[in-house]
């Protein structure tokens, strides 16, 4: 037993206080707007906008309004939109109080690496190097494991670089950890995992 | 002076040569000046450097330069969505400098406000802060990126005066506006010329001090990725 990508998106959205200014990456960090209840959590895009609608109704797309994965949105009555400078001088700023964004390593010093995989997949950082730079704080949201079982969380990233001691929080399908002195330490553990599975299929050092 | 041009072709008559570099609004296939990057294509203007957060898709957007081999070299923070532009650059056929989104925007701004160059802490201890210069500023270590001045930047608005004052909607304006200021010479295509005067001065968000020329024309406006919610749900 683990979390799936709905309970992993549900326990990050624990992560988010009422208030919150937030920016979600693409994938599972995308479901943790469908679990903030009640909380008035002010979802930026970095392409120019705050206050992020769900997706709209069939015949209702707008080209002229999208999300940073490209997806049609809509506004509510809160949005206000801006230019890229401008939407980059907020989260450079410290202005956005966190940022929820998958991975592909985190090593035990909070370095990320989401990117590129050199030789291979070459798209770009987008907006990742920006928010992991400036944001209050970074949460990872990604599984635990590769497809043949192997750690992302790791002692040092083998993948390229997004930002360097950036990651303060790691949900995995398999626990919550942080990024303290030393290595990591468990938060927690998902559903029916025991710490000791936990720590069996982590490569970093734990604390 | 008369900024308002017949078409897109005629507004860029005299200002495109080989090996000149471009910046161009738009994110993703969102707020594109598409009439303009039609009229380059049909232009045949070749080793271009463009400035541009995508690359468009692979027939639509920077996407129609590439199939033409029209471009040099891309400084964009993101092209995943455009296979031709993998298979060119994977075979060694074009130049990419990966900037991170707010380095590219910021680098525009800077670059239109006469700031040649600014210290970033993002990107530092990536590859993206290799060669370039390190400074610390109360205990924290930050880069140095330049701002880009373009030969021409090309963007899409919504509706603009007869003087260049320009209106973007909703997230279509995006890098149009930074990529404006960074153009020795802009020019803009919109949906609507309307008349001086019927704009709000306080609704303007780029001046027409920026903005040299100017189209309007019929906009295809192409959705990326189309993503809706049944009623049912509601």
């Amino acid at each position: 037993m683990a979390w799936d990508r709905n309970q992993m998106a549900e326990r990050a959205a624990q992560e988010l206080e009422d208030g919150m200014y937030v920016n979600l990456g693409i994938g599972i960090p995308t479901l943790v707007a469908n679990y903030v209840g009640d909380k008035e959590i002010t979802l930026q895009s970095e392409n120019g906008m705050l206050g992020m609608g769900a997706f709209p109704y069939e015949g209702e797309e707008d080209p002229d309004l999208i999300n940073a994965g490209k997806q049609t949105i809509t506004e509510l009555s809160r949005t206000s939109y801006f230019d890229s400078a401008t939407s980059f001088g907020m989260i450079r700023g410290g202005k956005i109080a966190a940022a929820i964004l998958g991975a592909m390593e985190v090593a035990e010093n909070g370095d990320l690496a989401n990117w590129m995989i050199p030789g291979k997949l070459v798209k770009g950082m987008g907006g990742a190097m920006d928010l992991v730079a400036g944001v209050g704080r970074v949460i990872v949201v990604m599984d635990h494991t590769s497809k043949h079982g192997d750690s992302k969380l790791l002692k040092k990233c083998t993948l390229p670089l997004t930002g360097t001691g950036v990651v303060d929080r790691i949900i995995t399908n398999l626990g919550v950890l942080d990024v303290v002195e030393g290595g990591l330490k468990i938060i927690e553990t998902a559903d029916g995992v025991t710490e000791d599975e936990l720590r069996a299929a982590t490569e970093a050092t734990i604390v | 002076m008369k900024k308002v041009y017949p078409d897109a072709a005629a507004a860029l008559q005299g200002v495109l040569f080989d090996g000149m570099t471009i910046a161009a609004g738009g994110f993703g296939l969102c707020g594109i000046p598409e009439l303009l990057l039609q009229a380059i294509r049909a232009a045949g203007t070749k080793d271009l450097t463009f400035a541009s957060n995508n690359a468009g898709v692979d027939d639509f957007g920077i996407g129609i330069l590439l199939q033409t081999r029209q471009v040099k070299k891309m400084l964009s923070s993101y092209v995943g969505e455009n296979a031709e532009f993998m298979r060119q650059y994977l075979a060694g056929e074009l130049e990419i400098e990966f900037n991170p989104q707010g380095t590219l925007a910021e680098r525009m701004r800077a670059g239109g406000a006469g700031i040649p160059g600014f210290y970033t802490k993002t990107g530092v201890g990536t590859q993206v802060a290799d060669g370039k210069e390190h400074k610390d500023f109360d205990g924290e270590t930050y880069i140095l990126e330049r701002g880009i001045v373009a030969d021409l930047a090309i963007v899409k608005a919504w509706k603009a005066d007869d003087t260049g004052n320009l209106i973007f909607r909703k997230t279509a304006r995006n890098f149009n506006p930074p990529a404006a200021m960074c153009g020795k010479i802009c020019v803009a295509e919109v949906e609507e010329i309307v008349p001086r005067g019927s704009l709000d001065p306080d609704a303007i968000h780029l001046p027409g001090i920026y903005v040299h020329r100017l189209i309007q024309g019929e906009h295809e406006k192409r959705i990326e990725q189309r993503t809706t919610r049944k009623r049912e749900d509601a």
